[in-house]
């Protein structure tokens, strides 16, 4: 029974990391229609930005920081640039461009940064475990972190006058102009939040998995299977599929599939919640009277 | 007194196809100038031209200024309120939301505080759905939700897509009462399309008759609504 404790708490931990990556691909999806393949490869990226500002010297939350503001506007500027001739482009050629995004991106890594499995620090006490040794420190602090992103997030698109407008922007782009918001600039701003939440994982998930250029295969895979669980088109569904998709996957790595076959258990949910329920466990049905 | 809008051989189009072939046309300042004619005759793309929703050619001056080819967000930074066809609603927002965005570019809060409660002094329905997901609305009430959320950007000119589409003679007639009133109280100059020709005619001053993209009879809507071969010929009553 400690163990099934365990488990579900750890996953609670890694399950919050990939909340906030499956938030940020809601984020991009429901302003373009569209998954961004090459969000956890930004991630990655933002991840050794931090890593180099700290070996440099920085203390780790200037660096924290620094890296979520670069990412910010690394996103921005990835929208102005790339996506943003793509407006009016097919589906398949936008899938072409974030597949080109995330081979460039991993490569480029793998260039600058060499493709060597390094260690990444950890902002919070290691030592004794915590919860007699359910937790870890750095899952605990992870954890809370993811929370305080979430919550802020939450935060501001409800609450904001900014949030509701890219809302609304991605929501219906042509009254949203008709009213004065600047579309352009809130589908700009939402890759620029996407990559900063994305960031914040990365840095989180990076003292787990221990970084390299390819650190955030796999945790894109899970954050997508909880992106679709939650339902992809519903933020808050996503950040509940993200942590339900950690805890199925360190129960069923723990005591169905093993270790190994974990990675299986996220496509099976992919594949489960697409036959039986494509709209996901939260995803809204738009109720619309004419 | 100048005119409020002015357009000059205004062209208008979507693609190759093109729909508006050089029109004139003025709105005054204050009161109501109806834009008249049948499924196709150019009506919609006009106020869409207005907008910066199409490409145009021509000339299209505001209070002094020209407006064309400018991008739609700095047309309405300028006073243009717009209730497009299909009412524009944000149908998985709230009516709040809906209505907080009408007033997206003010950064007067008390202004648009008290906007919001004349808003529900025209239409109460709408306070008493507040919290609603505006999608859930009924067609009536989604268009009192689009005129509102038009006027709570305090415009100088509202735009108004054939407010009467797709509702129950009822609802119509209660709509043009507010209009009306909105008329009197807002001191808004409104550029109204319509296909019902006699509801228009009654609450505009000047009336425009467009056929296939060509101003073909343009007058006080006094005179027009009386003149007996234009109602039979182009206004079917």
């Amino acid at each position: 029974m400690e163990g099934v404790l365990h488990q579900v708490l750890s996953g609670i931990a890694s399950g919050g990391i990939y909340a906030s990556v499956a938030l940020a691909l809601v984020m991009i999806y429901q302003a373009t229609h569209h998954v961004n393949f090459a969000q956890g490869e930004m991630a990655t990226l933002s991840t050794y930005i931090a890593l180099t500002l700290i070996n440099a010297g920085l203390p780790y939350w200037i660096a924290f920081l620094v890296t979520v503001v670069v990412s910010f506007i690394l996103g921005i500027l990835i929208e102005r640039i790339l996506m943003r001739p793509m407006m009016d482009a097919p589906v398949l050629a936008s899938v072409g461009v974030f597949i080109g995004l995330l081979l460039i991106i991993n490569s480029s890594t793998g260039w600058m940064f060499d493709y060597m499995i390094k260690t990444f620090p950890t902002p919070f006490p290691g030592g004794p475990l915590l919860f007699s040794g359910y937790l870890s420190g750095h899952e605990l602090g992870a954890f809370v972190v993811t929370l305080v992103v979430l919550t802020a997030v939450y935060l501001f698109f409800r609450h904001t006058k900014l949030g509701l407008a890219m809302r609304a922007a991605a929501f219906n782009p042509v009254s949203s102009r008709l009213v004065g918001v600047r579309v352009g600039w809130m589908l700009a701003l939402g890759w620029g939040l996407a990559a900063a939440i994305g960031a914040v994982g990365g840095m989180m998930v990076a003292p787990i998995v221990y970084l390299d250029p390819n650190m955030m295969a796999g945790i894109l895979l899970y954050a997508f299977a909880g992106a679709l669980l939650g339902g992809i088109d519903n933020p808050l569904g996503a950040v509940l599929g993200g942590f339900a998709v950690g805890i199925i996957e360190n129960l069923a790595g723990a005591y169905l599939v093993g270790t190994e076959l974990k990675l299986t258990v996220a496509l099976i949910i992919i594949v489960a919640v697409l036959v039986v329920k494509p709209s996901g466990l939260f995803g809204r049905t738009v109720l619309s009277r004419v | 007194m100048p005119a409020l809008l002015e357009a000059t051989s205004l062209h208008a189009g979507y693609g190759e196809t093109r729909v508006l072939h050089g029109i004139d046309f003025a709105v005054e300042q204050g009161g109501v100038t109806a834009l008249l004619g049948a499924n196709g005759a150019g009506k919609t793309t006009t106020l869409r031209a207005i907008c910066g929703m199409v490409r145009t050619s021509g000339q299209i001056v505001l209070g002094g200024e020209r407006i064309d080819g400018k991008p739609t967000e700095d047309i309405v930074q300028r006073g243009v309120a717009h209730v497009p066809d299909g009412r524009g609603t944000f149908v998985e927002l709230t009516v709040e939301e809906n209505l907080r965005l009408g007033a997206y570019i003010r950064k007067d809060r008390a202004g648009v505080s008290r906007d919001f409660e004349r808003m529900f002094g025209y239409f109460p329905r709408l306070r008493e759905r507040y919290r609603q997901q505006a999608g859930t609305l009924s067609g009536g009430e989604q268009q009192m939700l689009a005129i509102a959320r038009a006027l709570l950007l305090g415009p100088k000119l509202l735009l108004l897509d054939e407010p009467s589409f797709g509702l129950a003679p009822l609802i119509v007639q209660e709509i043009f009462d507010i209009m009306h009133r909105i008329r009197e109280d807002e001191g808004v100059s409104i550029l109204l399309v319509e296909q019902n020709a006699s509801l228009a005619l009654e609450i505009a001053e000047h009336a425009y008759l467009l056929e296939t993209g060509r101003i073909v009879v343009s007058g006080p809507a006094a005179e027009i609504g009386r003149d007996e071969s234009i109602r039979r010929s182009y206004l079917g009553y």
